[in-house]
This record gives C-alpha cells, sequence and structure tokens, in this order.
C-alpha cells in the first residue's frame, strides 16, 4: 500500500473517522436515529464487501447474494424462536448454512458462465426465497419478530446499541482487512486471474473450478455473518430480505463504490443508502432521483466512484 | 381430467404471454448482448397506457391499439436517449443502468398514476365463458389471448423468417461485428429490435391487464419468469424462447394447481398447504436450473461466437 | 524408443463428416524441434487440440515420456511437462508482463490455497518468472501491462509463460503469426537459444523460421502427414512440393 497522501487513501481515512464518530455525535445530539441507520449501513457494507470478493475480483456475478442476508437472519430467528438465544451457536449456524447453501449453489452454478450463472444463482436465490415464504411457523410472509438479541454471556452486550454498532464497524474493518489480504495471495491471483482470462489459467495448469467455489463459499459464509447481524439490527426478519431486488441493492452497492477498491463496497453502501434515506425525506419520489443517477453512473463513470478517485495501478 | 384440461390451457396461455416477454428479450440480448432489467418495466407501462386509454375512448380495442403505439414510441425513445449507450459494455454496467430505470419507471408510474392501480374492464362479450369440452367451460377471453398471442407468434416468425429486417436480426443474433461490417446501418437496427422488444412487452402486459390487477411492480415478478425462459430456450433464439416459454408455463400453472394436491396425499392439511405452496413457486427455478446443469447453454443458443 | 518424448499414434477426428485429423502418427524427439507445417485448413488446431487435451480424439493415443495422456485434463498437461503457447494471443491483459509469468510460475509451486501471504512479492515466484522474461529479451519490460505491450512483445511474453511452467515440452502454435520482419527475426533467435534445452513442437507457417530451426519437418495435408523428414529431403519431396510448398512458397501467415 502506498503511503503517500492520495487523494483515495484521504477519502477513506475520513470516512473512517465519521464512521467512528457516529455514536459521539448521536449521544451528543440525542439522534439515535442516525445510528440506526449507519448501523445498517456497515452490515450491508459487509454484504456488498462479500459480493465485491466473487464479482469484482473473480467475475462472477451472482444475482442471488441476498439470499444469504436470508439465511443468516432466519438462522438467528429460528433459533431464538426454539428458544436458543446463544450466540455462539446462532451465529455459526447462520455462517455454516450460508457456507453450505453457497457450496451447492456454486457447485452447480459455477459451470456456467455470463448471464447464465447470473441467471441460476438468480433461480437458486428465488427458491429460498420462497421456501422461506411457506416456512407458515417461521413467520411465513409477514416474516417473524426476534425478541432477545443474539447472547453472548457476559463478552458483549447487544441490547446496547452503542456496543452492536461498533462491534458491526469492528466486523467490517476486519472484513476489509481479510478481503484485501486475500485478494493479494496466491489464492487471490488464481481468482483474479481466472476472471481475466479462465481458459489461459487453466492451460497453466490451475484447476480453476475448485478455487471459484471456495472464493464462493467465503463470500457467502460472510454474508450470513452479514444476515445474523441484520437480524440483530432489526429485531425481525422476513423474506423480503431476499427479493431479488435486494439482490440488485447489493451489486448496485458493489458497483458503485468501485469493485475493485478496498473501501468500494463500503462507499457505495454508504453512497447507496444515505441517498435513498435524504431522498425519501426531501421528496416522495427519491426513485426518480435514484433511478437516472445509477443509469447515469453507470454510462459514464467507469470503475465507480473508486474510478473517481484516481487511477488504480492493475486490476 | 376436465380440471386438467382447464389448466393445461391456463398453462397454454401463461405460456403466450411469457413468449411475448421473453422473445423481445432473446432478441435483445442476442443481438445487441444487453441485459434489460427494465423490460419488465415495458410490460407494466403498456398495461397502464391499455387501461388509460381504454377508459379515455370507452372502448378496449382502442385502448390497447394506442398503448400498443405509446409503448413503441417510449421504448424506442429510451433507446436513442439511454440504452444505445450501453452497448459494448460490461453486463454489469447494463444492470446497473437498467435496475436504475426500473427503479426509475415504477416511481414515475406511481406518480402519474397513484400507487393503487388500475383496473381494465373487458367488452362484455368477451366476460362469458364458452363450453369448450362437454362440461368444460373457459374464459372467451383467456381464449383470445391464446389465439392472439399465436398470431403475433406467428407474424413475428415470419418477420424473422421471411423478410430482409428478420435476416439481418439472425444474423446479428449469431455474429454482430459481421453485420457491422457489412455496412447495415446498425443503430437503426438495433433501435428497430428494441422498439420490437418493447412492443412485444407492452402488448403482453396490456394482454394481460383484463385478468391481473394493474399495479406497480407487476414487471418485476413476470420479469424472471421470462429471464428464465430466456435462459432455458438459449438466448438469440426465438424458436427456443416458444418452446421454453410453454414449458415454463405448464410447468408453474400445473405445479400450482397440482402439488399442494399431491402433498396433500402424504402430509398433514397445513404442512402440504404452504410446503406445497413453495414447491409450486420454486418448479420453475428448479426447471431451469435442471436445463442448465444438462445443457449449459440453454436448449436452442442461437449465439456461436 | 527410450528418446522418443511425445508419441502420437493414429490420432483421428471427426467433425461431422469432415476428417480432421486422419491417423496421424508422429515421433517427439529428446532435444530437437520438429516443425509441423501445412496450409491452411490442414487440421493443425484440431491436432493441438488433441495434444493439450481440449479436444478429444475418436481413436488413436498420445504418450508422453512412455505415459499415456490421452485422456488427461487440460490443467493437467502443464503440470506433467507438456507447455502451450497460443496463436491467438492469450494474456491476462490487466497484469503486468511479470505478473503474468509469475502466474504461470505460481501454477507448478504447489497449490494455491493460500490466504495470507502477498504474493506480489514472493520472490519464489517473481525470480523464476523474471528470469523467463530475461530469456525471451524481455527483461526490461517487465512492468508493463500486457495490454500495452506490442504484438511481437505479447508473442514473447506467450514463450516466456509456457518456459516458465519449466516444460520438457514446449507445444509453439504459429508464434510468427502477425510478425513483422525485424520481430520475426529476434523471435527466431530466442528459438534458437532455446533448442535443446527443451523439446518443441513448432506449429508454424513461416518457412524462413522453418527452415532455420527445425531439425525434422513433418507436412500437414486434409489431417494427413504425408511426409516426414530432415528439411532437406522435405524441400526435395516431389509430393511435398506439390501439395504445399508449390502453391505460394514463403507465404508465410496464410
Amino acid at each position: 500500500m502506498s503511503h503517500s497522501l492520495t487523494p483515495r487513501l484521504a477519502v477513506n481515512v475520513v470516512l473512517l473517522l465519521i464512521l467512528g464518530l457516529v455514536p459521539v455525535y448521536a449521544a451528543l445530539t440525542d439522534n439515535t436515529f442516525v445510528m440506526t441507520l449507519f448501523t445498517r449501513v456497515i452490515i450491508l457494507a459487509i454484504a456488498a464487501l462479500s459480493l465485491n470478493l466473487i464479482m469484482g475480483f473473480g467475475g462472477m456475478v451472482s444475482f442471488g447474494h441476498a439470499a444469504y442476508l436470508g439465511i443468516g437472519g432466519y438462522a438467528v430467528g429460528i433459533l431464538s424462536k426454539e428458544g436458543i438465544d446463544s450466540g455462539f451457536v446462532q451465529w455459526p449456524v447462520a455462517i455454516g448454512a450460508s457456507a453450505l447453501f453457497a457450496l451447492v449453489v456454486g457447485t452447480l452454478s459455477l459451470r456456467t458462465r455470463g448471464v447464465y450463472f447470473i441467471m441460476i444463482t438468480l433461480a437458486f436465490a428465488q427458491m429460498v426465497y420462497y421456501i422461506a415464504i411457506g416456512l407458515d411457523r417461521y413467520g411465513g410472509d409477514d416474516g417473524l419478530t426476534i425478541y432477545h438479541q443474539s447472547q453472548f454471556g457476559g463478552l458483549v452486550n447487544l441490547n446496547n446499541k452503542t456496543v452492536f454498532y461498533y462491534l458491526c464497524l469492528v466486523l467490517l474493518l476486519a472484513g476489509i482487512y481479510a478481503v484485501w489480504r486475500i485478494v493479494n495471495s496466491r489464492f487471490g491471483l488464481v481468482i483474479r486471474g481466472a476472471r481475466s482470462n479462465e481458459g489461459r489459467m487453466r492451460a497453466i495448469g490451475f484447476p480453476t473450478f475448485r478455487y471459484k467455489l471456495t472464493c464462493f463459499v467465503i463470500a457467502g459464509a460472510m454474508c450470513g455473518l452479514a444476515g445474523a447481524l441484520l437480524a440483530n439490527h432489526t429485531n425481525y426478519i422476513s423474506p423480503a430480505i431476499m427479493e431479488w431486488t435486494r439482490s440488485g441493492d447489493l451489486i448496485v452497492m458493489a458497483v458503485l463504490g468501485g469493485m475493485r477498491a478496498a473501501f468500494g463496497p463500503l462507499i457505495g453502501a454508504m453512497t447507496f443508502l444515505l441517498l435513498e434515506d435524504w431522498l425519501s425525506r426531501v421528496t416522495d419520489y427519491p426513485n426518480l432521483i435514484i433511478g437516472p443517477v445509477l443509469l447515469i453512473v453507470a454510462i459514464y463513470i467507469n470503475g465507480g466512484i473508486d474510478g473517481l478517485l484516481g487511477r488504480r495501478r492493475h486490476g | 381430467m376436465l380440471y386438467f384440461i382447464e389448466q393445461l390451457l391456463n398453462g397454454i396461455q401463461l405460456g403466450m404471454l411469457l413468449f411475448l416477454l421473453a422473445a423481445g428479450l432473446t432478441l435483445i440480448f442476442g443481438i445487441m448482448d444487453l441485459v434489460n432489467l427494465a423490460h419488465g418495466s415495458l410490460y407494466m407501462i403498456g398495461a397502464y397506457f391499455a387501461a388509460t386509454f381504454a377508459a379515455w375512448t370507452d372502448s378496449f380495442v382502442l385502448g390497447a391499439i394506442l398503448a400498443l403505439i405509446a409503448t413503441l414510441i417510449v421504448g424506442m425513445a429510451l433507446e436513442v436517449i439511454a440504452i444505445r449507450r450501453l452497448y459494448g459494455r460490461d453486463h454489469l454496467d447494463h444492470v446497473l443502468a437498467t435496475f436504475g430505470l426500473l427503479l426509475f419507471f415504477n416511481e414515475l408510474v406511481r406518480l402519474i398514476w397513484g400507487p393503487a392501480g388500475l383496473t381494465l374492464s373487458l367488452p362484455s362479450e368477451m366476460l362469458n365463458a364458452v363450453q369448450i369440452l362437454p362440461g368444460l367451460y373457459y374464459p372467451v377471453y383467456r381464449l383470445v389471448i391464446i389465439g392472439v398471442t399465436l398470431t403475433v407468434g406467428a407474424l413475428l416468425y415470419a418477420l424473422i423468417m421471411r423478410t430482409r429486417l428478420g435476416m439481418l436480426i439472425r444474423a446479428g443474433a449469431s455474429n454482430r461485428e459481421m453485420v457491422g461490417a457489412l455496412g447495415i446501418n446498425i443503430k437503426l437496427l438495433y433501435t428497430l429490435v428494441f422498439g420490437l422488444g418493447a412492443a412485444l412487452a407492452g402488448f403482453a402486459g396490456l394482454m394481460q391487464a383484463p385478468i391481473l390487477t394493474v399495479q406497480i411492480g407487476m414487471g418485476e415478478n413476470i420479469l424472471i419468469a421470462a429471464f428464465v425462459v430466456v435462459t432455458i430456450g438459449g438466448i438469440g433464439s426465438i424458436r427456443g424462447a416458444f418452446v421454453a416459454a410453454m414449458l415454463v408455463g405448464l410447468v408453474d400453472t400445473i405445479g400450482r394447481a397440482f402439488v399442494p394436491d399431491l402433498l396433500h396425499t402424504y402430509l398433514s392439511e397445513s404442512a402440504s398447504s404452504s410446503l406445497g405452496r413453495a414447491l409450486s413457486s420454486m418448479s420453475i427455478y428448479v426447471l431451469m436450473a435442471l436445463v442448465l446443469i444438462v445443457r449449459p447453454e440453454g436448449l436452442f443458443p442461437a449465439a456461436s461466437r | 524408443m527410450a528418446d522418443a518424448l511425445l508419441e502420437i499414434e493414429d490420432l483421428t477426428k471427426r467433425f461431422g463428416g469432415v476428417i480432421a485429423s486422419d491417423r496421424i502418427s508422429l515421433t517427439l524427439k529428446r532435444g530437437e524441434l520438429h516443425a509441423i507445417i501445412g496450409p491452411n485448413g490442414a487440421g493443425k488446431t484440431t491436432l493441438i487440440g488433441q495434444l493439450t487435451g481440449e479436444i478429444a480424439p475418436d481413436a488413436g493415443s498420445v504418450r508422453f515420456d512412455g505415459q499415456d495422456i490421452t485422456a488427461l485434463p487440460v490443467y493437467r498437461r502443464s503440470a506433467i511437462g507438456l507447455a502451450r503457447s497460443f496463436q491467438i494471443t492469450s494474456l491476462f491483459l490487466d497484469f503486468t508482463a511479470l505478473d503474468n509469468v509469475a502466474l504461470a510460475v505460481q501454477a507448478h509451486a504447489g497449490h494455491s490455497f493460500r490466504f495470507w501471504r502477498n504474493a506480489g512479492s514472493d520472490d519464489e515466484l517473481r525470480e523464476p518468472a523474471r528470469a523467463a522474461l530475461v530469456n525471451v529479451g524481455l527483461g526490461a519490460r517487465a512492468d508493463v501491462l500486457a495490454a500495452d505491450l506490442s504484438h511481437g512483445e505479447r508473442r514473447q511474453l506467450e514463450i516466456a509463460m509456457a518456459l516458465a511452467t519449466k516444460p520438457r515440452v514446449l507445444l509453439l502454435d504459429e508464434p510468427m503469426a502477425g510478425m513483422g520482419p525485424e520481430e520475426s527475426v529476434r523471435l527466431i533467435e530466442i528459438l534458437r537459444r532455446l533448442k535443446g534445452g527443451v523439446t518443441i513442437l513448432l506449429i508454424e507457417h513461416d518457412m524462413d523460421a522453418v527452415f532455420a530451426l527445425a531439425e525434422r519437418i513433418s507436412v500437414l495435408v486434409y489431417g494427413r502427414i504425408i511426409a516426414s523428414g530432415d528439411p532437406a529431403a522435405i524441400r526435395a519431396d516431389p509430393v511435398v512440393r506439390q501439395a504445399y510448398l508449390g502453391e505460394g512458397k514463403g507465404a508465410g501467415g496464410g
């Protein structure tokens, strides 16, 4: 990483400062809404980060990533309803179930390419969506209220909104760091090489399928964790979190922020969600502005917002 | 048995409508290599226009014709203003851009027509049911849909297979660069193809409008089914779209009609109803997954690039 | 034969009614540079495809150092020492030249399920990569993006990548294609230097390169080997002259 003060570095630092100080600001101005909003931003940034790992670096455009938010969330919700409130059980189940689902979907989908891959990932997400609607015991279409936060004994109290906020922030930063390391490791090079020219990768001797599948599972697991966090945040989980338009939102966040930037998903999530929130308070028809904004960004800005911050060395 | 035939007809009818949507999508994808998430918006606009014009002119047919023309105009304007800047770009850029358009159109419709949705009433003759088999009555309008769509399908087939324009379209679907190199006015061709796709989508919307309510977001539900059809049929292939649309329409309808009852013989009432609903909603996705596993490029892939 | 590294026996492939490979038999001796020439459409691409594992033959076998590899998957062939360069340059365009070759090195450095250490500064990968680049004359261009290299340089990079895997047999698929005269001369020199160290099967149209480098030449016409021998014998062979050399000798690059 370069140590000179580039615009990119400056923006990232400022971003971290802002995020770090949100609870302070919220306490000083007695404005809990700000913290609620930013908690959501952070959680969805983790989801977008996981998508960016496979999509930005691996070229695997998954239109079913919101399914993992649902699986993680329902893991927490279902276990809670059945009387298991311990986070030490809920969260590993959330991550494990998501990883398992990713394993199945990846095994069946990664043999296809291009738009077929997009469609088949969408199909699997739809399947999970409809299964969730069919789960009458767990609320079905109406969703499931979660009465208790995940319990971690004396370790950390998630009932405290500030504590929860900082936990999410720490997890996000850990995630960004982990993704950065993965992407620059030998494993990451295989993934990036496969995106650049898969035929060549196989010709020089890489069995690309198993690497892509592993990456896919890691991304699913990470997003499952985000789902568990989301369930704790809203104390509620419903099939709506897995609608395909939610998967679309995640793609938007990843692309908007810049797909090969470490902080890209965070920037994208923040921009998208804050814009959405601000506009819905200013006008009754926020999408009249958001829609064209997305259109313009797609057409004119190559590399998302990160692309505006200066050239990168290479992909 | 009669119930089965009724569901069969419903499945065919649904298949027909899916075909109209999928045909446009597959053409646009095959020729311009464009992923268009806003295709469902054109379907929605067609329905809204139809409901509005029919109310103004007090005639269903006149309203339908006006709606078709209006949707065609909107489609071509959209291509000229926005869509054409996306050609040759990454599919992700398409997804982002057309997703924005989808959000925009939903909001625009809400602004102009309000959140409540509209209804489109049929001329009284079409409201009747005719007896097509002893003991089986089927709504006239649904038969009309099947008939009209088959006609449109035949016209489309004739257009693609028998005319010069159709030949250009087929050539473009299998080798885009060549068609450009031949000096054909690609820009105009693309605008026409997009317009054709929009008209087909709008037509599907206005035909379906009297049966389902006309509401915001109606495009999204059927859009996914249309994408499934295109994927199963093979990108760029009208024939594939037709076969796949029939498959999907039938599987979906018959699944919904019979799976819950089938489960009921093995499971309790409550379990079978919720599981049944879930499984029957999933049926078309299971179908697509199965097809892709066996034939990763769909049933009749047109593109040879 | 102990010094036969690659033995192709009765290799046959049909596409519909067309016979692309018609009982091709060929032996590649250890250390030699063996060229395959033939008119366009002779079936050279199909032959290479069967050697690399991308195309499954209908009949016949391919033996590599005594081992039957006819059904071995593509990604395993590189591991056993059979490397190829591509006729249509197939590089990682958004990576630098050094990164391109480093990837080839990495493919043979054990598994890549390593998630933590920075591979970009891993000498175990960088050093052999740099050496391969120097070997083909690209040492000074190591940090240039592959997309920014000239056509000739990309060809050189192709060969560097194949070399980096320390192959025993190098399959070169028309490396001279599209090269200007200066670049061709340079590439011929590079190949001359590589001779002897690694066994080379050279598929080429460029007659200057073929006759300058090859120890043995086989002529492929309509999927069949019609002649095989040393350059002088091939030049003099009337069957070959009629079938191939007669139509535009030295045309190069079809």
